[in-house]
């Protein structure tokens, strides 16, 4: 299964993607898809996403050989945008397709815990002209340490 | 080597990378930290509190105690907050 991997500042259709994803693949009968958004609703009005060149595709690429090795899955595609995206417009897309929906499912949330904790983007949040950097979460990092239980 | 700055980091010692030549007494990721932290200025104050830092080798995730050489690409960010 080779993953397609896509760092870029502009936005994409998850129903084109999902067509790419699902196309020649007569094996696959589930793809599960996440979205991610820029939330708004407390003042914040824009985010910025910075990464690191390079290493940004190597560990999406290292994250999603880990989710093929212990999942089944027939195709992988995930999608990162960079640069600045204003509240309501979509941040990243993560799509799995497997034979059943369990893999998929899985699949889909353990490459997502993995991308917050792991690939390397940075936030900055944008309040009443203010820009500040986004902490990480306490919270990231134990939805992708509980994969690591046996 | 080639080092790398990301996020506040680079904001804060005010450039995105530069070349710093690998010497013996750069054993690891902490002496090259050390090093820049004794620059002052931005450098000290992205550097003082190691606890907020993050590195990477050659593209690759690593500890504070990991080994350089001659030649790596070594980077330093704040915990990252993709997704």
């Amino acid at each position: 299964m080779s993953a397609n991997i896509h760092i870029q500042a502009e936005d994409f259709d998850v129903s084109d993607e999902v067509e790419a994803l699902t196309a020649d693949q007569p094996t696959t009968g589930a793809v599960a898809t996440f979205t991610g958004y820029v939330r708004g609703g407390d003042g914040l009005t824009a985010l910025t996403l910075e990464h690191y060149p390079g290493m940004t595709e190597r560990e999406i690429a290292h994250i999603a050989a880990d989710a093929a090795k212990r999942w089944s899955l027939t195709g992988v595609t995930i999608i990162h945008r960079i640069g600045r995206l204003e509240v309501g417009e979509r941040i990243v897309l993560v799509a799995v397709a497997s034979a059943h929906r369990g893999a998929a499912f899985e699949a889909c949330e353990f490459l997502m815990d993995y991308l917050k904790t792991r690939a390397p983007f940075w936030k900055q949040e944008e309040r009443d002209g203010a820009n500040d950097w986004v902490d990480a979460k306490e919270t990231d990092d134990a939805a992708a340490e509980r994969w690591r239980k046996p | 080597m080639n080092v790398l700055y990301f996020a506040w980091v680079r904001q804060k010692v005010g450039r995105s990378e530069e070349t710093i030549e690998h010497t013996p007494e750069l054993r690891t990721v902490s002496d090259l930290a050390a090093l820049l932290r004794a620059r002052g200025g931005g450098y000290a104050g992205a550097f003082t509190d190691m606890s907020r830092l993050r590195a990477a080798v050659n593209q690759v995730h690593v500890a504070l105690d990991a080994p350089l050489s001659s030649g790596d690409e070594v980077a330093f960010f704040p915990p990252v907050t993709g997704g």
